[in-house]
C-alpha cells in the first residue's frame, strides 16, 4: 500500500471503497513521495558531555534505515529527538520538509508491558491514537481489520494486554503505532524482550507490512544481524562525541527469509559492518571486543 | 492434596480456635466470668441487643459518620493529591506539611476541632475527614508522581495534550496507589470516629456504646459492641479490597 499523505487521509473514502485487490503498490501511485528526514547541525548536550556536536544527516524517506552504534553513543538519543520527546540544544531537524509538530509519527517502545495501557482492552490500546486523528471511524474499523489480516492475528484481541503474551503484546502495540499510518515509524529495540524464535517471526511479519506500506522507519538496534536483515540502510554510529561511522546500503532482495542470514550477500555486510563496528569500539578506548 | 483441602478452612479453624480457647478460660473460671464472659454469652448479648437494644442504631451511625468523613475526605484529597503529584517542585514544597501531620495522631487534634466545629457530629466526621484525606492525599500524589514515564511518552507521541495525557494516562496510573490509600483511609477514619463517639459528648454509636456498657459494667454488652465493631473495620476493608481487585483489575501486573 503506498503511503498515506494528507490528501488521502482527509478524504477517506477512495481508500474505503477501493476493492481488496486493488491494494497493491503497483496500482495505486503514491499522489506525493515522502522526502525523508534532514538534519541540519544538530547539538545535544547533557550535564557532564556533549553528545552531538553539529550533527548533519539525511536519511531516504519510504525507507527503513537500522542505527547501530557502539553503547552510549546516543542510538536512542537520536531517534527521540527526531521524533520530538526528547528537546535538543540546536540545529534543526525536518521531515519531508516539515517540523515534528505537523508530522504525523508512531513509535514502538522496547518496554511494550509499560507501553502498553493495561486499563484498556488490547483492541482498545490499537484504536486509541485514533482519537487524535480526525478519521472516519469505519476508516478506523477498516484499518484494524486490515492490520489484524496482515499480521495473521489468531488471538483474542478482546482480552486486556497483560492477559497476552509478551510476543502478543508487542504485536498489539506496532498495530497501535501501525493504525495511524504513520509518516515516520521509530521502533527502539522492539523485540530485544523477546526470545529468539518469537523474534525471527516478528522480524518476519514486520519486513513484510512495512515495505508494503511504505513507511519512512527507523530502527534501533542492539543486534547487527536483526538491523540488517530489517533495513534498507545501516547508520552506524561513533563514540560519542557522535557522528556518522559509515552509511551502509544493505540491497539484499525482499522478501528476506531466514536463509537470507547465511547469504553471501548477508555475511560480507555483516563481515564489513562488523569491522566499522570493531574500528568504533577501539577508538573509543573502550576496547572489550 | 490434604493439605490443598485443609487450606480454606485454616482461617477458620485459628477463629475456632481461640473461641474455645475463650470458652475453656471462662469455663475453668480462669478469669472473673463477669469480667470476661464466655464467648456464647457474648454472642446472645450481641443477637438481643442488635434485636432489641439501641445497638443497631449505634452501628449504622458509626458506619454513617465513618463513610460521610471518607466521602468528604475522597472529594478534598484526590484532586489536591492529583494536582500535587503532578507537579514534583509543588509536592516537595508541600511534603514537609502533609508528612507532619500525617504523623500527628489525629486525636491530638480534638481539642483544636472542637473549638472550631463545637461538640457534635460535624467534629467527629471533620477529624475523621482530616485523619484520612491526608493518607488519601499522600497515596495519591505519589501513584500519579510514579506513573510510568514510558506509558506517558507513549501518550504524548501519540498527539495528546498535557490533559489528555492526565485524564487517559496518569489517572489510571496513579488508581491502584489511590486505592491502597482509600483503604488505609477508610481504617483509619473509623479508628477516629470511634475515639470520638467515646470522648466527644455522643449519643450513639459504637464507640458511645463500649464506654457506656463499660461505665454501666454491662460486661457482654460491652463486648458484643467490640465484636460488632471489630467486624464492621475487617467488612469495611474487605468490601473495598473487593471494589479494588473488581475495578483495578490490571493492578499488580
Amino acid at each position: 500500500m503506498p503511503l498515506p499523505t494528507a490528501a488521502q487521509t482527509n478524504a477517506a473514502s477512495p481508500i474505503a471503497t477501493r476493492p481488496a485487490a486493488a491494494e497493491r503498490p503497483a496500482v495505486v501511485t503514491p499522489l506525493k513521495r515522502n522526502a525523508g528526514i534532514e538534519i541540519k547541525g544538530l547539538v545535544k548536550r547533557f550535564e557532564t558531555a556533549t553528545l552531538y556536536d553539529g550533527f548533519d544527516l539525511t536519511l531516504p524517506g519510504e525507507k527503513i534505515t537500522a542505527v547501530f552504534g557502539p553503547n552510549g553513543c546516543g542510538k536512542s538519543t537520536l531517534i527521540n529527538m527526531i521524533a520530538g520527546i526528547l528537546p535538543y540544544d540546536g540545529g534543526s531537524i525536518l521531515i519531508d520538509g516539515k517540523p515534528i509538530k505537523s508530522t504525523r509519527v508512531a513509535y514502538v517502545f522496547q518496554n511494550y508491558r509499560e507501553a502498553m495501557f493495561p486499563w484498556l482492552r488490547a483492541v482498545d490500546n490499537i484504536r486509541y491514537p485514533l482519537k487524535y486523528q480526525k478519521l472516519d471511524p469505519a476508516e478506523g474499523e477498516r484499518r484494524l481489520g486490515k492490520l489484524l489480516a496482515d499480521f495473521d492475528v489468531r488471538f483474542d484481541i478482546n482480552r486486556y494486554p497483560y492477559q497476552l503474551s509478551g510476543g502478543q503484546q508487542q504485536l498489539v502495540s506496532i498495530m497501535r503505532a501501525l493504525i495511524v499510518q504513520p509518516e515516520v515509524l521509530f521502533l527502539d529495540e522492539p523485540f530485544s524482550a523477546l526470545d529468539y524464535e518469537l523474534t525471527l517471526m516478528m522480524r518476519d511479519q514486520l519486513q513484510r507490512v512495512i515495505v508494503e506500506r511504505e513507511i519512512t522507519t527507523l530502527l534501533v538496534s542492539h543486534d547487527l544481524d536483526e538491523a540488517i536483515y530489517l533495513s534498507d540502510h545501516l547508520l552506524m554510529l561513533t563514540r560519542q562525541p557522535t557522528r556518522i561511522a559509515d552509511f551502509v546500503a544493505i540491497d539484499l532482495p525482499r522478501p528476506r527469509r531466514v536463509a537470507t542470514l547465511s547469504d553471501d550477500g548477508f555475511v560480507a555486510l555483516k563481515a564489513h559492518c562488523l569491522s566499522v563496528f570493531e574500528r568504533e569500539v577501539r577508538r573509543g578506548g573502550g576496547g572489550q571486543l | 492434596m490434604k493439605g490443598a483441602v485443609l487450606r480454606p478452612l485454616l482461617p477458620l479453624l485459628g477463629a475456632l480456635s481461640l473461641l474455645a480457647l475463650w470458652q475453656i478460660c471462662t469455663g475453668l473460671r480462669l478469669i472473673d466470668p463477669f469480667l470476661l464472659p464466655g464467648p456464647v454469652t457474648m454472642l446472645q448479648s450481641l443477637v438481643d441487643s442488635l434485636r432489641a437494644g439501641p445497638l443497631l442504631h449505634d452501628f449504622l451511625a458509626t458506619i454513617g459518620r465513618t463513610l460521610l468523613s471518607l466521602l468528604i475526605a475522597l472529594l478534598i484529597a484526590v484532586p489536591l493529591g492529583i494536582l500535587l503529584g503532578s507537579s514534583e517542585k509543588l509536592y516537595r514544597a508541600v511534603e514537609f506539611i502533609v508528612d507532619f501531620f500525617r504523623s500527628t495522631p489525629a486525636t491530638a487534634v480534638f481539642p483544636l476541632f472542637l473549638v472550631f466545629f463545637g461538640v457534635g457530629d460535624s467534629t467527629k466526621i471533620a477529624v475523621a475527614a482530616f485523619g484520612a484525606s491526608l493518607v488519601i492525599l499522600f497515596n495519591t500524589a505519589y501513584g500519579v508522581m510514579n506513573a510510568r514515564k514510558t506509558r506517558l511518552l507513549a501518550a504524548r507521541v501519540m498527539g495528546a495534550s498535557r490533559l489528555r495525557v492526565l485524564v487517559d494516562v496518569t489517572l489510571w496510573e496513579s488508581l491502584p496507589q489511590t486505592f491502597i490509600g482509600i483503604r488505609s483511609g477508610v481504617s483509619l477514619a473509623l479508628v477516629i470516629v470511634i475515639v470520638a463517639e467515646m470522648f466527644i459528648g455522643s449519643r450513639d454509636g459504637l464507640g458511645h456504646s463500649i464506654l457506656d456498657s463499660q461505665m454501666l459494667f454491662e460486661m457482654p454488652k460491652m463486648y458484643a459492641a467490640i465484636f460488632l465493631s471489630g467486624a464492621l473495620g475487617y467488612g469495611l476493608n474487605a468490601v473495598f479490597l473487593m471494589i479494588e481487585r473488581r475495578f483495578i483489575h490490571w493492578g499488580g501486573k
